[in-house]
């Protein structure tokens, strides 16, 4: 087999059984999710019509902070224990070792986030025919905001104080994807037609699969040699 | 002409062809700007929905311009620095960050004036001005990194890429904010530059437009001459400069 | 160990720079096989940088490094193949065990390893009996024997060491003194740098290559 594609393989069940091994910290993106969704109701007032209009732009954003806050654990360890720096002395593409990580990191995190989604979407009374396109543009959606929040991630790797930085750099780029994803829920739970939207999103999802990781190795080339 | 080109990788050749090229434009910028406003404030006649309020699109419409021809072109010295090490490039981009982020703010905010008599309001989710603020925040984000990494020679790369991202989502973000902006079909509003615009409003705005741009140029050039110094400071040349 | 046509290490006219200060300048030397390079000098004098830049990691302000007569740029793929590092960090993931860990690393390297080939490697480092524990569970020492197993699994020709006697006692570091010297004796290659006083200056030849801390 090819050395890149053992290489791929090795590293995405790494990261899934390092998963495995600390289950706890698994929640806490899930955690933050649902709080984050559930102080809504208690700042904007419980009145079902009007949580029902703001609740698909409510989950998005949700979802897209909880997205943002668990990109960190993707390098950070990596860059303290040194695995970061032999993953960039391997002779294999770099970009496939990304690709492997940030897949690991969206089916740990990012679906899961999708699972729980109409759960939440529901103490919103969000319609349910609106369901669909909540999960399916969530589908598409928050493995753009893994692949992209990988380059900031990677831009950010050895700062002190990322967390924020990452927020400030990745918030900008993760607008297209809101606006869209928000979008086909908000068409849907209007009853119009919701195809257009995903299929942006589709199409975002494809560019950002070609381009994300080879950005987020060079930005980890970059920042490593320091 | 190679060589001419080639000649301004060097730092000091920069800094002193740049400071010679900088009142250059900033001479001719003065002068496009002065008959600019000359045609803009006193010859183009009151516009007859809008009053008098419509003639702040002369600083208004060229700064949008600026704003974002600005970022291609740090995304461009960016790439270049990136792609061949050059100190110069890299000042260059640093240094358009600040300008760029500056024309945006200046964009925003003659946005806001403009709208207050207009819209009644200081600010409206229109897509035109939506899309401006998220330029901002590229901007802000550009100038952040760069401020929080240390070394200057990676902290130039590292934005080099934050930047070439960037401006392969510009185009993005532009249009899913002009989708949003019809999903969210607000009162409809007057928009700041009329589709058909007469020529003797139209000549001074073309009149300014040129002059910010080379007002851009020659603020770009100064300030990256201000880095340069700052980076080469341990050198003979710099040092030279300074003291005399 | 799979050896290339002509595999020697040559640094030529290497220079550095932090901030505005140069580490060193103009450095130059060559290793054959067999041979073992101790970068000596103060913290500060950019031993750390020297060997970053020897794996790839920064590039440097001037000069050139070439592998088997090629410049590392061009021969990326066989330089890789070529080097092992272990930096300040022994690169294991704690929660995982020794066997798990080796087995990534050596896919990583483009040579993926059998388990059996990978217990072998660590019970020729002492760590027989450990193979299914967590890192986090074992000691300095054996977490660097670990390390120096992941360099033999991957067949590294050159090995790049920071420190590496570092929080060890007595006996690790001798094993870690030998390792590198059967290392040599076999026709690989070592750069490292210590502080300690290495044993191994008595048995084999080894280039000292001074830096110093430039003002």
């Amino acid at each position: 087999m090819n050395p890149a594609v053992v290489a791929f393989v090795a590293l995405f069940r790494r990261d899934l059984l390092l998963a495995m091994r600390r289950r706890g910290d698994m929640a806490n993106p899930l955690i933050f999710f649902v709080m984050v969704v559930s102080i809504f109701p208690l700042a904007l007032g419980g009145d079902p019509r009007l949580l029902a209009a703001v609740a698909p732009g409510v989950v998005w954003v949700a979802a897209l902070l909880a997205a943002l806050m668990s990109m960190d654990a993707l390098f950070r360890e990596d860059f303290a224990d040194g695995s970061l720096e032999q993953m960039l002395l391997s002779p294999c593409p770099h970009s496939v070792l990304v690709g492997a990580r940030v897949l690991a990191h969206w089916l740990l995190t990012g679906l899961p986030l999708v699972l729980l989604a109409p759960l939440l979407a529901l103490l919103l009374n969000l319609p349910t025919e609106a369901m669909p396109a909540l999960l399916l543009s969530l589908l598409l959606g928050t493995p753009v905001l893994s692949l992209v929040g990988a380059i900031g991630v990677a831009l950010t790797v050895g700062l002190r104080r990322g967390g924020m930085l990452l927020a400030l750099l990745m918030l900008p780029l993760y607008i297209p994807v809101l606006i869209f994803g928000a979008g086909a829920v908000e068409y849907a739970a209007s009853g119009q037609p919701w195809t257009a939207p995903v299929l942006f999103l589709a199409a975002i999802l494809a560019l950002a699969v070609t381009l994300a990781p080879p950005a987020a190795a060079a930005a980890l080339r970059v920042t490593m040699g320091e | 002409m190679f060589r001419y080109l080639h000649e301004w990788g060097s730092p000091p050749v920069f800094y002193a062809r740049a400071g010679r090229w900088q009142r250059g434009l900033w001479a001719l910028s003065a002068l496009l700007m002065l008959a600019g406003l000359w045609g803009g404030l006193v010859l183009a006649p009151v516009d007859y929905e809008q009053g008098e309020v419509y003639r702040i699109i002369y600083i208004h419409v060229p700064a949008a311009w600026v704003a974002m021809f600005a970022y291609v072109v740090m995304a461009t010295t960016g790439a270049i620095g990136l792609i061949w090490r050059l100190k110069v490039a890299e000042v260059i981009t640093s240094a358009g960050a600040r300008v760029g982020a500056s024309f945006t703010l200046l964009a925003l905010a003659t946005g806001a004036i403009w709208g207050q008599p207009t819209w009644g309001t200081w600010w409206v989710w229109d897509a035109r001005l939506t899309s401006v603020l998220v330029l901002l925040f590229l901007y802000l984000g550009f100038i952040a990194l760069e401020n929080a990494i240390e070394d200057r020679r990676s902290a130039a790369r590292a934005c080099a890429i934050l930047a070439l991202v960037g401006v392969v989502n510009i185009p993005i973000i532009h249009f899913s904010v002009y989708w949003w902006n019809t999903l969210h079909q607000g009162p409809t509003v007057a928009r700041l530059s009329a589709p058909a615009i007469h020529i003797s409003m139209l000549v001074p705005l073309l009149l300014m437009a040129l002059g910010s741009m080379l007002f851009y140029a020659g603020a770009l050039l100064s300030w990256a001459r201000a880095l340069m110094l700052e980076r080469e400071r341990s050198s003979r040349w710099a040092a030279r400069e300074v003291n005399t | 160990m799979t050896v290339a046509a002509d595999p020697r290490l040559e640094v030529r006219g290497l220079t550095a720079w932090r901030d505005d200060r140069e580490l060193f300048h103009a450095l130059s030397f060559t290793l054959e096989p067999g041979a073992i390079a101790h970068i000596e000098g103060p913290n500060g004098a950019g031993k750390t940088t020297l060997l970053r830049m020897l794996c790839g990691l920064l590039s440097p302000a001037a000069g050139e490094i070439l592998w088997a007569g090629q410049a590392m740029s061009r021969c990326a793929g066989d330089y890789a193949r070529a080097l092992g590092y272990v930096g300040h960090v022994d690169a294991l993931k704690l929660d995982l065990t020794p066997t798990e860990n080796l087995r990534v690393a050596s896919a990583l390297a483009g040579r993926p390893a059998s388990t059996a080939a990978v217990e072998a490697a660590l019970g020729y480092a002492g760590l027989r009996g450990f193979e299914d524990v967590p890192a986090r569970q074992l000691s300095a020492g054996q977490r660097r024997r670990a390390a120096l197993a992941r360099l033999q699994l991957q067949g590294a020709l050159l090995w790049v060491l920071d420190e590496p006697l570092t929080a060890l006692d007595v006996s690790g570091r001798a094993w870690v003194e030998a390792t590198i010297s059967d290392h040599a004796e076999a026709g690989g290659m070592v750069v490292l740098t210590t502080h300690q006083p290495m044993a191994l200056a008595r048995r084999r030849e080894v280039t000292r290559i001074a830096l110093e801390v430039a003002l």
